[in-house]
């Protein structure tokens, strides 16, 4: 490996970074005017023109704010825990393709953190292990609200991951019909969707697998301690759940590490359902470097309709008892997941080798 | 599926008040020191001590305005006019008159009690100070100077509205009159609040005619 390629890979990572970061920026001011306008509120207006800095002003302040740490906290868990929301965090984007590749120089760059080949189970061990995060955060702080929000966290997390899962894997045998055997690579799952059904109609996985998208939605939201299941945090019943101890720049990392978790989480259903990066880039019509970065353009944008989807339900729904919060995930989930993959299996099957009673 | 529609339901609520929200058509928010929503007529906001148009000021130091004031709020002291050079038009004029702001409940009472109308509210609300002692408003910052205008306390702010000094509270009417004949069939008062624009005082010959016809 030569210092070129090393070089590309650090400037992917960064790029990777740095658009995660952005996009927080971005996501929490977002979040904020577009339920300010559900609302008829204005939302932020003060920071900067329409308030947009006004991420930017709020983490100078928990930059400088003091971090408490209180007496009877697990003082080493207590300092790894929002390490280990955030880490996750950032790693699970590392996976998703955000354009399409492009030579620069004779090397092939992929816009992409890493294309490993078991791109899915990665994103489900991360996704795993921010519920670490979570629960260690809750059980270190030595206080009952954030272990309360701590124990929620960890039965909630089990029960629509595997819901999320199971979608999951309906997508995953649904590709594995499309091309040359199955894929765990996030980037061939996006190569898979290329094209059009009937000319018009994009090869998207949503339109054959709708109901796993369904699932996947509502395990995404559940995943991240969305409103409506932030149970974790549930400002009314235990004040801020796990991050209750928690203040300045640590405090500020599990924020950060929620809206990340957000944006990857959209990013993520967007890759599998929704095409990735595929759309039209008028090739012909409009200059090499236009082309170039539209696919990019196009993946922001049906993330950003995903993650505004998180907005409207944040702003609609209130929160879910704990027992309709498991009911929903164990008894309609779960066996709604699994029965899609039945019935996706048993559609697939016919198409590819008949109706068993009739002889091939 | 029932539960679904419910839920389609309240998407469209929200959905539909942002597209409101965004093209304008609803927005309860004001941005409140640089747009200031309008006040009802009959707002009742910090005092002002009046004057006559000639100049003499109309309270007369009789204190009712203290009895009256249920928060026990006013202060009034009353001193002998000098005749040569009346502050007045009557005996005796307010010598001393100070109003707790920090005190005062804003219920109109003192207005209701004053017999020449010299005491009146205002639509002024907005008069928080960093000290107690600036919540005490003495004649200094109560009483209008001659030209009718009445002292702000933050003259230097920008985002203030001087006129709302100078709209009275609108069911304060004017009544008494200054007794100078040169200012007969004369206009005596400001328009204040909303619909105030009333007429000059009738003239004598006027009230004559007026008091021959039964009581009205």
């Amino acid at each position: 490996m030569d210092w070129a390629a090393i070089g590309i890979v650090a400037l992917r990572v960064v790029l990777v970074f740095v658009l995660l970061l952005s996009a927080t920026v971005i996501n929490v001011w977002a979040e904020r005017k577009v339920v300010a306008d559900m609302q008829s509120r204005l939302g932020p207006m003060r920071a900067g023109p329409w308030g947009i800095l006004q991420t930017v002003a709020d983490g100078l302040k928990l930059f400088f704010k003091e971090s408490i740490t209180p007496r009877k906290v697990e003082l080493g868990m207590f300092l790894l825990a929002p390490f280990l929301a955030v880490i996750p965090a950032f790693l699970i984007f590392m996976m998703v393709p955000f354009g399409a590749p492009f030579t620069i120089g004779g090397e092939e760059v992929i816009l992409q953190g890493a294309d490993l080949n078991i791109g899915l189970l990665f994103i489900l061990a991360m996704s795993s292990m921010a519920v670490y995060a979570v629960v260690l955060a809750g059980w270190s702080s030595g206080s009952k609200y954030p272990l309360l929000g701590g124990i929620r966290a960890t039965a909630q997390a089990i029960s629509y991951e595997a819901a999320m899962g199971l979608a999951m894997v309906a997508v995953v045998m649904y590709t594995a019909t499309q091309g040359d055997g199955g894929t765990l690579s996030l980037t061939e799952i996006v190569a898979r969707q290329e094209g059009t059904w009937l000319g018009f109609v994009p090869r998207w996985n949503v339109f054959p697998q709708i109901v796993a998208f369904v699932i996947f939605m509502m395990a995404i939201v559940a995943e991240t301690n969305r409103a409506p299941f932030d149970l974790v945090e549930a400002e009314q019943e235990i004040v801020g759940g796990y991050h209750t101890e928690y203040s300045g720049m640590r405090f500020a990392m599990f924020f950060l590490a929620e809206y990340v978790n957000i944006f990857s989480m959209s990013a993520i259903a967007a890759t599998l359902f929704l095409g990735g990066w595929h759309g039209p880039t008028f090739e012909s019509s409009v200059p090499a470097f236009v082309s170039a970065v539209l696919p990019t353009v196009w993946f922001i944008l049906k993330t950003y309709v995903i993650v505004f989807v998180f907005f409207w339900l944040r702003a609609t729904l209130p929160r879910l008892r704990y027992d309709q919060l498991m009911t929903l995930g164990w008894k309609r989930l779960i066996p709604a997941a699994l029965t899609w993959i039945m019935v996706s299996a048993v559609a697939m099957g016919v198409r590819q080798f008949g109706l068993p009673w009739v002889g091939s | 599926m029932g539960a679904l529609t419910e839920f389609l339901k309240g998407l469209r609520v929200t959905g539909a008040t942002m597209v409101r929200t965004i093209t304008g058509r609803e927005m309860v928010t004001t941005e409140y020191p640089h747009e200031k929503r309008e006040k009802p007529q009959r707002f009742h906001g910090r005092h002002v001590l009046n004057r006559y148009p000639d100049g003499m000021e109309k309270c007369i130091g009789c204190e009712l305005c203290a009895g009256a004031c249920p928060a026990r709020c006013i202060y009034v002291r009353g001193a002998d006019n000098d005749p040569e050079h009346p502050v007045s038009p009557g005996e005796r004029y307010g010598y001393v008159y100070e109003i707790n702001m920090l005190r005062c409940i804003f219920c109109g009472l003192c207005v209701e009690a004053c017999p020449t109308e010299a005491i009146t509210m205002t639509q002024l609300f907005e008069m928080s100070t960093t000290n107690r002692e600036d919540g005490i408003f003495t004649r200094k910052e109560l009483l209008m100077d001659r030209e009718g205008n009445v002292p702000h306390m933050f003259p230097d702010d920008p985002l203030i509205d001087p006129g709302e000094l100078a709209t009275a509270d609108g069911w304060v009417r004017a009544t008494a009159p200054s007794g100078v004949a040169a200012y007969e069939g004369v206009k005596m008062w400001r328009d204040t609040a909303g619909p105030a624009s009333w007429d000059p005082e009738p003239t004598q010959e006027e009230r004559d005619a007026r008091s021959e016809q039964p009581n009205d």
